[in-house]
């Protein structure tokens, strides 16, 4: 069983590796790009019957940092 | 006073510190390795050193701050003993909760490795008692993830308890409100992205570092 966890920045946290990969996009030609947001993805193989709460928890415990960060969990 | 510095695997300035914490103390200081569940007896201070610990994966102290020997620390820093984090030191203890905020990506997107300004915030704490009010002082900072974030409550407060230590003098890294360092609600831990240990001795071309050390050896 696989999870796929999403990692973002929340909202009003600066991104500057994202301000970066526009400013690239832009170098590049490419118009039209309004924002560009960076974040991470982390897939999860799982024992089966692994829980949705064991999942929170490990997003909430170490894979991201809710200072900064909001995690989204996809059963894949 | 005693001292331990906690060793993780990628820690580059263990050593340095120690050399800092001796020559203040004058005494050897204990090398914790990570692994290690407790701390040695007696121990007053705890040098979180700074490097690139578990090779920065994930995020820059993500993974130290899960390390056995953490769990240590913050029950040593909950019964008052010194705890200072330098550089990646300072993102393992606000990685592990000790401190609040996160050190994000530097502003510039480019690691920052040069000698900066800063302004002495707090002269009352014991680990900055040796400087003056607002003192203007030269340490180094090397860092890639410096700049500080936390959210606006969280800053307001932390001003309004005379809990930022130093703030940077210049533009370095993005940093909210330009803070360098933080102290925890007890004002036992500091966590700190510039390098005093960097600037303690006068082949380092200035003491401005020194100062700091010199003061927990007597507090």
């Amino acid at each position: 069983m696989k999870a796929r966890v999403t990692i973002t920045l929340k909202n009003g946290v600066l991104d500057p590796q994202g301000k970066a990969i526009h400013h690239a996009l832009e170098g590049l030609g490419f118009g039209g790009v309004n924002d560009v947001r960076a974040g991470k993805m982390i897939e999860l193989d799982l024992a089966d019957g692994t829980s949705d709460a064991d999942i929170e928890e490990m997003c909430k415990k170490l894979l991201a940092n809710t200072v900064i960060e909001n995690y989204r969990i996809e059963r894949a | 006073m005693n001292t331990a510095v906690i060793v993780f695997p990628g820690s580059n300035c263990d050593r340095d510190l120690a050399v800092a914490f001796e020559q203040a103390t004058g005494k050897k200081p204990h090398m914790v390795w990570h692994r290690e569940t407790e701390l040695p007896d007696g121990i007053d201070l705890i040098g979180v050193p700074g490097g690139f610990s578990y090779g920065d994966y994930l995020r820059s102290g993500a993974m130290a701050a899960q390390s056995p020997v953490m769990r240590a620390v913050s029950d040593a820093a909950a019964k008052g003993i010194y705890v200072l984090g330098i550089c990646n030191g300072f993102q393992v203890l606000t990685e592990t909760g000790l401190l609040p905020g996160a050190l994000m990506r530097n502003a510039g997107i480019q690691f920052v490795c040069r000698d900066v300004k800063l302004t002495v915030a707090n002269s009352q704490s014991a680990f900055t008692s040796r400087y003056k009010a607002d003192e203007e002082i030269l340490i180094p900072v090397a860092h890639h993830d410096g700049n500080y974030f936390a959210d606006a409550a969280t800053l307001d407060r932390l001003e309004g308890e005379g809990r930022v230590a130093f703030r940077y003098a210049e533009e370095v890294n993005g940093s909210a409100r330009n803070i360098a360092g933080v102290l925890n609600e007890g004002g036992n831990v500091l966590g700190m992205m510039p390098h005093p240990e960097r600037m303690s001795e006068a082949a380092h071309g200035g003491l401005d570092g020194k100062k700091l050390f010199d003061a927990l050896a007597s507090a």
